[in-house]
């Protein structure tokens, strides 16, 4: 049975194995946004030895490319972006730096679920096309690295009850198998 | 011979795409709504409902539905007895585009293939627009227009078999794309499907296929039957609202079909995300 839970970021290595696939959460506090272009300058400063942009350590990641604001607002539109193309950066940032969630929508490799075990992280499923919804949840966003990217540039968002579904937990199970599983129709 | 001044079609456009990025279609709010009713999950349910909600926001808040606005896609349709004064028509769909993703604070999401960086700046705020042109008797000026994303473009698939697969194969092969696409897309999803024609015929095909009105029914019995088929197989494979697991998978599936090669049978599947933002008008 699904619980549902009410979680401050940044996470907490208790926070996040108390969570299994399918429980809810309403996240509150700071989130960063990343997408592809962001987490390869990430890994980039990493390989090359040099310090990040954001302390990872607990830090949840938000792969989202914001609409721009409209005047007053502190964010536009703001859903999750298809979360697989990050799949190659994201076991670094967990296993060496201590990220402790994301937030995207779908599938995720063996590699990231495999990370989210081995060095305890969550991978959080929002709603996909549900962008007017989700910014109301986000009071304030201040970009703080590669203005130049655009909608991709890192924006450090905070955010009140964020409403989100635990899709891989640490123990290594995924709701979209267990989800599906329970109601294909052979 | 018809006269239409440039600037019209610019007001037009952008004024299509405006409401288009904030107001869910009424067709795809519906199908959203049935959905919602009869899903079994109710980890589903929730999904549909914030998706409805979101809706709502939208469209009272004149927000964007979804942070993807898509590559703006078109299918026009030119009178050959219609002159467009004051400047030309592919120019006229390019500029309202622009105005339009600029006024609505829409992301520009087009950028160069290689080095992917944003191309606002260079060839213009989220250009070029996609277009389909067709030339066609009369003097009228038919315009379909879709926001497209990138996560439901991701996924869709085209091949092109040996006649001997046949309608099974078809089916067969729309089944595995959708169940491969799985959570991806944003289910749930509106499948479009072009058969026949060629290679490129039958992927334009499938892309019109979902300009298609939600809930209307294919004019070809034997299209009607496959999508009726299809429609009970893509939810029988559990995927759900977002890909939780659920009953509800996919809105409609619309298929077009064209004349084709002796040797060839060539089929197309074009995803749509539950944010079907489609506007048609005449001018």
């Amino acid at each position: 049975m699904s619980k549902t839970y009410h979680l401050t970021a940044p996470l907490s290595e208790a926070d996040v194995v108390q969570l299994k696939a399918g429980d809810i959460v309403y996240l509150t506090g700071v989130v960063y946004t990343a997408r592809d272009a962001a987490h390869k300058k990430l890994v980039d400063l990493l390989d090359a030895g040099q310090p990040l942009p954001f302390d990872m350590k607990g830090a949840v990641i938000y792969f989202v490319g914001p609409t721009p604001p409209k005047p007053g607002d502190p964010i536009g539109s703001a859903g999750p972006t298809t979360s697989y193309r990050m799949d190659s950066y994201s076991p670094k940032l967990i296993n060496e730096q201590g990220l402790k969630g994301m937030i995207g929508k779908g599938k995720r490799n063996q590699d990231v679920i495999d990370a989210c075990v081995k060095s305890k992280a969550i991978y959080f499923g929002a709603t996909g096309g549900a962008g007017a919804l989700l910014a109301r949840q986000i009071k304030s966003a201040e970009v703080i690295a590669y203005p130049e990217l655009g909608p991709e540039a890192i924006r450090k968002l905070e955010v009140v009850d964020f409403p989100l579904t635990v899709i891989n937990d640490t123990f290594g199970a995924d709701l979209y198998k267990i989800g599906r599983a329970q109601y294909e129709v052979f | 011979m018809r006269e239409i001044k440039y600037e019209d079609i610019v007001k037009s456009v952008k004024d299509m795409i405006l409401y288009s990025a904030t107001n869910l279609p009424k067709d795809a709010y519906k199908a959203l709504e049935t959905a919602y009713k009869t899903e079994k999950s109710e980890v589903c349910k929730q999904v549909l409902k914030q998706i409805l909600e979101n809706a709502d926001i939208a469209a009272n808040e004149a927000r964007p539905l979804c942070q993807d606005t898509g590559l703006a896609v078109f299918f026009i349709k030119v009178g050959e007895d219609l002159k467009v004064v004051g400047g030309s028509l592919k120019k006229a769909i390019n500029e309202g585009t622009e105005q339009g993703y600029k006024e609505g604070y829409l992301r520009a999401s087009t950028c160069h293939w290689d080095t992917r960086a944003n191309l606002k700046d260079e060839v213009g705020y989220n250009l070029p627009a996609i277009i389909h042109f067709d030339i066609v008797e009369g003097d009228g000026l038919d315009i379909e227009y879709a926001a497209k994303g990138g996560g439901s473009e991701n996924v869709s698939r085209a091949t092109v078999f040996p006649p001997a697969k046949g309608r099974k194969g078809i089916i067969e092969y729309v089944k595995q794309v959708i169940s491969d696409a799985g959570p991806n897309p944003c289910p749930p999803l509106t499948v479009g499907v072009g058969i026949g024609g060629t290679f490129e015929k039958a992927v334009i095909s499938s892309k019109h296929a979902l300009f298609r009105e939600l809930g209307s029914k294919n004019p070809d019995p034997v299209l009607e039957s496959m999508e009726e088929e299809l429609m009970v197989l893509l939810n029988n494979l559990g995927i759900g609202a977002m890909g939780m697991g659920g009953t509800n998978t996919v809105l409609g599936v619309h298929i077009e079909k064209n004349p084709c090669h002796i040797a060839s049978l060539p089929v197309s599947v074009n995803v749509q995300c539950h944010s079907s933002r489609h506007m048609h008008i005449k001018l």
